[in-house]
């Protein structure tokens, strides 16, 4: 395709290997966050691992957003779903993440109406094509997300569309990251950074990170010779005793970000003080409700939601992968009681999670290349 | 990182995934027929196990061969239930009549007559009703055979989505023909009569849910021709087709690999793909390689006959994009793997869940 085969062309793929061959200090390991699931996916897709020198390993972030919902908001959903008169409509991945008592799709299967939306717009259109139903809207997503979001609920209000409410679980990207930096069994050398979240909130979000922890971000956009591209510029940093936030995603992301989107989150948004991250915990200000302008639209307010909060199965280690202190295949139940048909953990789930992306396209391409690696 | 412990890890996980297993699921989902991992499992451990599986059912092949006064028929059953009635390049009722022939055509049995059963909703027009009627007339015409019988239902409204379906198909075995779905062996070919996946995006972007004004018309046509051409020109070399609908190419290669204990490795670059349908694919996050076609096969051949067989493709209607994707290998056996233009190989498995519901 025009304007992306640019960015997967092999031969140039092999070229930026060969620089990062001559960038690395070769007695020392090097393990670089990606934090986007999108990267994770790219990564895999296209076995990038297999290009970097041995000594550089990608750890896998919790920047996917299906990855990091926990079980309780998903029961909660389900709840809602199952109250009479509701079309609860969300993203399709969000169909099996499992619950406390099964899935959306299992939920759907036994009677309620759950219905994919391709966006929150098509939820609002699914409230004005069904207007004696209460039409929900699951709502999740970092930064990326959370604008359409709002720009929808701005149109219901504008519209008048009584019916519909959000179900809102939007997180914001930055607290999670400052958690992960504060927790003590992370080491990491750098970042590379979330692209799309980028495009929204700019890269000055992510200036704490050298300035306070010392480690460099590169912001990568979401081809393969863009990732290469941000982990070459990482090692770079770190050749040359540099530390600080560049963009390689030049064509999308600035320093400021996109005011406009900012501003329309402001509008129908607030700071939620507590919400719960998958494999994370509690995470102060890491998370939006809908504002006080919005509350009508709020499904919370409108449904009784129990909000119970349930424990993660003991088996599933998504925590520990999420954080980047183990790789999928290091978790107890992976492949095995856990897999893409039958998830645990959320990171199972999603396209972009880390499991799944690992047990769809990493499963062989480590198999091939574990000879050379050992040692 | 340890690399073996990343080995043990991998190993385990084969092991699982060989694992026969009971039917686990308490409902029926949507995923259950999606024609992917999930409509494998309801297949295999659930109805084949609970009709007593006899030798021609649990070959699980596109139709099964019957002896009959010493000729090989072939018979085989279907059903549609797609929305919306009509897409581009095609309806339900041309559908019903070519997915019926191909079921046949992938056996390598000449398509002889078929059966027509209607499920009526309340309420349907009957213009809609005559439209589709002589739509299947006109694709059976078409594919040289006849509609012999056929039966009449009527359920209330909201019971069905306007019509659906059911046929079942007779064929004569081509005695030249010599197809299993463990047929492949390393070093032979794999081949695609078309472009892929327009089958499934015309259908989706009919609906008019994503408000994508691509022009995609659907693939549907019947697979005779080819399969015929096929046979004249390699009939000892032809090991394997099979027409990739639900569940996409990925699915239909996984059966194929998984009957046959090879490897199957498809060279991504070289797949037709209408720019079309790839960027719409791309926008809505879906691989190609699980999107159905109606009207394309997938073909296994020995090496020295992949020139002349892909010729025939290529002679056939709407074969000029047919082209040699990939070869078989001994190695892993069982799975499909997927050579990226970027100069890597990853694991494609058969579809999971269901991106695109009833599509067919």
């Amino acid at each position: 395709m025009r304007f992306a085969a640019e960015y997967r062309d092999g031969t140039i793929g092999r070229a930026i290997a060969r620089r990062l061959a001559d960038v690395v200090d070769p007695d020392r390991l090097y393990k670089l966050m990606e934090i986007c699931g999108g990267h994770t996916h790219t990564i895999y897709k296209y076995g990038i691992g297999s290009l970097l020198p041995a000594n550089v390993e990608l750890v896998h972030g919790p920047g996917c957003p299906v990855c990091v919902i926990p079980m309780g908001r998903v029961a909660d959903a389900i709840a809602i779903a199952r109250q009479p008169g509701v079309i609860l409509t969300c993203f399709g991945d969000l169909l099996r993440v499992p619950g406390s008592d099964g899935t959306l799709l299992d939920a759907r299967a036994a009677g309620a109406d759950v219905r994919i939306a391709y966006s929150p717009l098509d939820a609002l259109r699914i409230a004005r094509e069904n207007p004696r139903a209460e039409v929900v809207f699951f709502a999740i997503g970092f930064e990326t997300t959370a604008p359409s979001t709002a720009l929808t609920l701005l149109r219901a209000r504008a519209e008048a569309t009584s019916n519909f409410s959000c179900f809102c679980n939007h997180v914001t990207i930055g607290p999670p990251l400052r958690a992960l930096l504060d927790s003590p069994d992370v080491f990491l050398d750098g970042f590379v950074g979330p692209g799309h979240v980028a495009t929204v909130v700019g890269s000055a979000p992510f200036e704490f990170i050298p300035a306070e922890h010392g480690k460099g971000v590169v912001i990568a956009g979401f081809e393969p010779i863009d990732v290469l591209q941000a982990v070459l510029m990482l090692l770079e940093q770190l050749r040359s005793g540099r530390c600080e936030v560049e963009i390689q995603y030049v064509r999308a992301v600035t320093a400021a970000g996109n005011q406009r989107a900012l501003e329309v989150m402001d509008t129908v948004f607030a700071l939620r003080p507590q919400f719960e991250w998958r494999g994370l915990g509690f995470i102060p200000d890491s998370a939006l409700r809908l504002a006080d302008e919005f509350a009508e639209f709020d499904a919370e307010l409108r449904f009784g939601v129990p909000g119970v909060r349930i424990e993660d199965p003991k088996a599933c280690q998504c925590g520990e992968v999420l954080r980047g202190s183990i790789k999928p295949w290091e978790c107890k139940v992976f492949g095995t009681a856990c897999t893409p048909e039958r998830p645990i953990g959320t990171c199972m789930v999603a396209a972009e999670g880390a499991c799944a992306a690992y047990f769809n396209y990493g499963r062989l391409a480590a198999g091939a290349r574990a000879p050379e690696a050992v040692g | 990182m340890s690399a073996g412990g990343e080995q043990a890890a991998l190993e385990r996980i084969d092991r699982a995934r060989r694992r026969p297993r009971a039917f686990r699921d308490t409902h029926i989902t949507t995923a259950h027929g999606a024609g992917g991992k999930a409509t494998h499992e309801l297949i295999e451990r659930l109805l084949v196990p609970v009709l007593g599986g006899g030798e021609q059912l649990a070959a699980l092949a596109d139709a099964a061969v019957l002896g009959v006064g010493g000729t090989s028929v072939a018979m085989t059953t279907d059903s549609f239930v797609v929305r919306p009635l009509r897409f581009p390049g095609g309806s339900i009722g041309e559908l019903a009549v070519n997915g019926t022939v191909n079921d046949l055509a992938m056996v390598g049995a000449a398509p002889l007559a078929l059966t027509l059963s209607l499920v009526l909703e309340e309420g349907l027009e009957t213009e809609a009703l005559r439209q589709e009627i002589a739509a299947a007339a006109a694709a059976a015409k078409s594919a040289g055979i006849e509609i012999v019988a056929g039966d009449t239902k009527v359920v209330g409204r909201d019971a069905a989505d306007g019509m659906y379906i059911c046929t079942t198909g007779i064929g004569i075995l081509d005695p030249r023909a010599a197809l299993s779905p463990a047929g492949a062996r390393p070093g032979d070919r794999l081949l695609v009569s078309g472009p892929i996946a327009e089958h499934g995006v015309a259908v989706m972007l009919a609906r008019g849910e994503f408000e994508l004004g691509a022009a995609v018309c659907s693939d549907t046509r019947s697979l005779w021709p080819a399969v015929a051409a096929l046979l004249d020109a390699c009939p000892g070399g032809l090991r394997s087709l099979r027409d990739p609908t639900r569940g996409g190419v990925a699915s239909a290669l996984n059966e194929l690999a998984q009957a046959s204990g090879t490897a199957i490795v498809v060279q991504e670059e070289l797949v037709p793909l209408a720019p079309a349908v790839g960027g719409a694919c791309e926008l809505l996050g879906i691989d190609p390689m699980y999107v159905a076609c109606e009207g394309r096969l997938l073909a296994i051949v020995a090496a020295e006959e992949a020139g002349v067989a892909l010729a025939a493709l290529r002679s056939v209607e709407g074969g000029d994009e047919a082209a040699e994707i990939g070869a078989v290998e001994p190695d892993p056996a069982g799975i499909v793997l997927v050579q990226t233009a970027f100069g890597s190989r990853r694991v494609l498995d058969m579809l999971v869940g269901d991106p695109l519901p009833r599509i067919c």
